[in-house]
């Protein structure tokens, strides 16, 4: 695990988001910097989702300033999409495409170099040690294989910034493991991970965790720092104490 | 163009991967069109009926054999008393019964007046009407024949004349009903249960997070089936003209044109569908009931909008398929150039505008 070395990709200044009187987002203020693991924790409705698509540039904040790998959240939604993967967690491969055809769709729309798809290719997939199953059916392999061929999509193109939304529901704890390790080795190539879940093992991997309640940034620091600051043992009971 | 193309890519590996799609987008439209030709014909052939003939007479006689020489009817018994009609009706089989009154012949040369009587089992009603209309023609021509011969005037002449239809063929009616239905089917059901189908997956997120613009992703799920309609309207018209002999009397150029409107207004339907169905079951249920139901039932396919309630017959206005039935039916059958049919053009085309104004519309409240 490599220690951010300062440089932030994300940079987020006093952001709201409301939709009507509903405030979703209410003055968040934080930076993620490169090659980091940032945990994004909160518990369902706590405002995570619309804070992800206001950096992914699916919405535009109401107010505050928002920058995504050096663009900006209002006016450059399209070159912050082409900078950045994501990964949902249904996975999000076409079940009736192959391995190989999952890969050049994605390719495709993030503009890969044609030459580059193939070597690429054999690269991530030799990683993950799927090579020869590339030519089949997504729908066929097990679930654990299908969470890391996402990744590897998801990254495919070299992303700065990669978000990961639960990612690892549903899979069992080895392969959830072995997902953390695709992370790891992610990072270390400097690419920034974004990442939510609902495991709180999970949130002791990451560089640095926020905790999100009722639309606020509640708690913002190393996973080792915060567990000093509220006296707790893990990030579950930190997680309990925060959010009531 | 290239997140484009890579797009049409995968959605052609969709189709051709799936053998469902591909029954539907083959197999259907001919079958279908066969099944409409040969099993589900309107036209009839060889229907059994039963004469009682209570004069037996040349005139009589002659206008028996008139009626059997043609294909329409095959003598299954002769009856000796008006009793033994309703029996032979309840057997089924028997479905009309002509009667000749006594002295039938005698009376129509002495006082140029005869009664016969055509009983027809309009159980089913439609059959019924088509017997009674083949019998009273042949009876009238024989009449005329009979009048000529004899040079004697004075007896009703009634005069039969189905236009751009002479033989009432089916055939000419069921092959563009076919094309509308299959047209919907495959540009407003697959599109939208493809596009439900990304939904209802996860992928349609992934997309959306992707550089592909709204527009290419919608454009990308519409450019396959709107290749795969156009093969299918042209295999239906082909198919229609070469084993059915429906004629093409007007322009194969306006016909292809409007075809390809009705393609493209029925894929801004599926897109529609879709904005408004998270699932693929919510989206082929509210195409088979809002769009294909009323395409069988409303648009004058199988009922004649006329016979309609008057409540029916306005609906049948804002129903797609009406307006390019009638079309293509004025083009096909009666050679329509495009002065006479470009009110139905401009209303399918502004049906065309104000369905791709709502979808743009649904589209983008959707994203946020």
């Amino acid at each position: 695990m490599n220690e951010p070395n300062g440089i932030p990709v994300i940079r987020v200044k006093n952001m709201m988001k409301k939709f009507g009187d509903f405030v979703a987002n209410d003055n968040l203020n934080f930076e993620v910097y490169k090659g980091e693991i940032f945990g994004f924790l909160g518990a369902n409705g706590a405002g995570k989702t619309t804070a992800m698509k206001v950096l992914c540039g699916l919405s535009v904040p109401t107010s505050g300033e928002i920058t995504v790998a050096g663009y900006d959240a209002y006016t450059q939604t399209e070159e912050i999409k082409r900078s950045i993967g994501y990964m949902s967690q249904k996975f999000s491969l076409y079940e009736d495409l192959t391995v190989e055809e999952n890969f050049q769709f994605y390719a495709g729309i993030y503009k890969v170099p044609a030459k580059e798809i193939k070597p690429r290719l054999e690269e991530s997939l030799n990683k993950v040690g799927l090579f020869e199953h590339r030519k089949k059916l997504i729908g066929s392999l097990p679930l654990g294989w299908k969470q890391k061929l996402a990744f590897s999509v998801a990254t495919f193109h070299q992303p700065e910034i990669v978000f990961l939304d639960e990612p690892t529901s549903g899979v069992d704890p080895v392969a959830r493991r072995n997902f953390w390790e695709q992370i790891f080795e992610t990072s270390d190539r400097g690419i920034t991970v974004f990442v939510t879940t609902h495991y709180m093992d999970e949130a002791e991997y990451c560089n640095r965790v926020s905790i999100m309640d009722q639309g606020k940034i509640v708690a913002l620091d190393t996973p080792s720092k915060l567990k000093e600051l509220y006296q707790v043992d893990n990030i579950f009971d930190l997680f309990l104490k925060i959010v009531r | 163009m290239k997140r484009f193309r890579a797009f049409v890519v995968k959605e052609f590996r969709h189709m051709l991967r799936d053998p469902r799609t591909m029954l539907i987008l083959f197999a259907i439209p001919v079958i279908q069109l066969l099944l409409f030709g040969y099993v589900i014909s309107t036209e009839i052939k060889n229907a059994h009926i039963a004469i009682l003939d209570n004069s037996n007479d040349e005139i009589t006689q002659k206008i028996t054999n008139k009626l059997l020489a043609s294909d329409y009817f095959i003598l299954d018994s002769r009856l000796s008393s008006i009793k033994e009609v309703e029996p032979a009706f309840k057997k089924g089989i028997i479905k009309e019964v002509i009667v000749f009154e006594e002295g039938f012949g005698r009376k129509l040369l002495q006082e140029n007046k005869a009664s016969m009587q055509i009983l027809t089992d309009a159980s089913d009603p439609n059959l019924a009407n088509l017997l009674d209309i083949y019998t009273r023609s042949i009876v009238s021509a024989y009449q005329q024949e009979l009048s000529k011969s004899t040079l004697k005037s004075g007896l009703i002449n009634v005069e039969f004349r189905m236009f751009y239809n002479e033989e009432l063929k089916s055939a000419f009616l069921f092959v563009p009903g076919t094309m509308a239905l299959i047209l919907m089917l495959i540009s407003a059901l697959m599109t939208s249960v493809s596009i439900a189908r990304e939904k209802e997956l996860g992928t349609m997120e992934v997309l959306l997070v992707s550089p592909l613009r709204p527009i290419q992703i919608i454009l990308g799920k519409v450019v396959p089936y709107m290749t795969l309609a156009f093969v299918d309207m042209m295999a239906i018209i082909l198919i229609g003209h070469f084993v059915f002999g429906v004629p093409i009397r007007g322009s194969s150029f306006l016909l292809i044109g409007t075809g390809t409107l009705f393609i493209m207004l029925a894929l801004t339907l599926g897109i529609l569908i879709s904005t408004v169905s998270k699932t693929q079951q919510v989206a082929m249920l509210i195409s088979m009931v809002g769009l294909m139901l009323p395409t069988i039932l409303l648009s004058g396919f199988i009922f004649p909008i006329e016979n309609m309630p008057k409540v029916l017959q306005a609906f049948s206005f804002v129903l797609p398929p009406r307006w390019f039935l009638n079309t293509i039916k004025d083009i096909m059958l009666k050679g329509a150039g495009f002065f006479d049919i470009w009110p139905n053009l401009l209303v399918m085309v502004g049906m065309l505008i104000f369905f791709i104004t709502l979808s743009v519309k649904k589209f983008k409240i959707r994203l946020e």
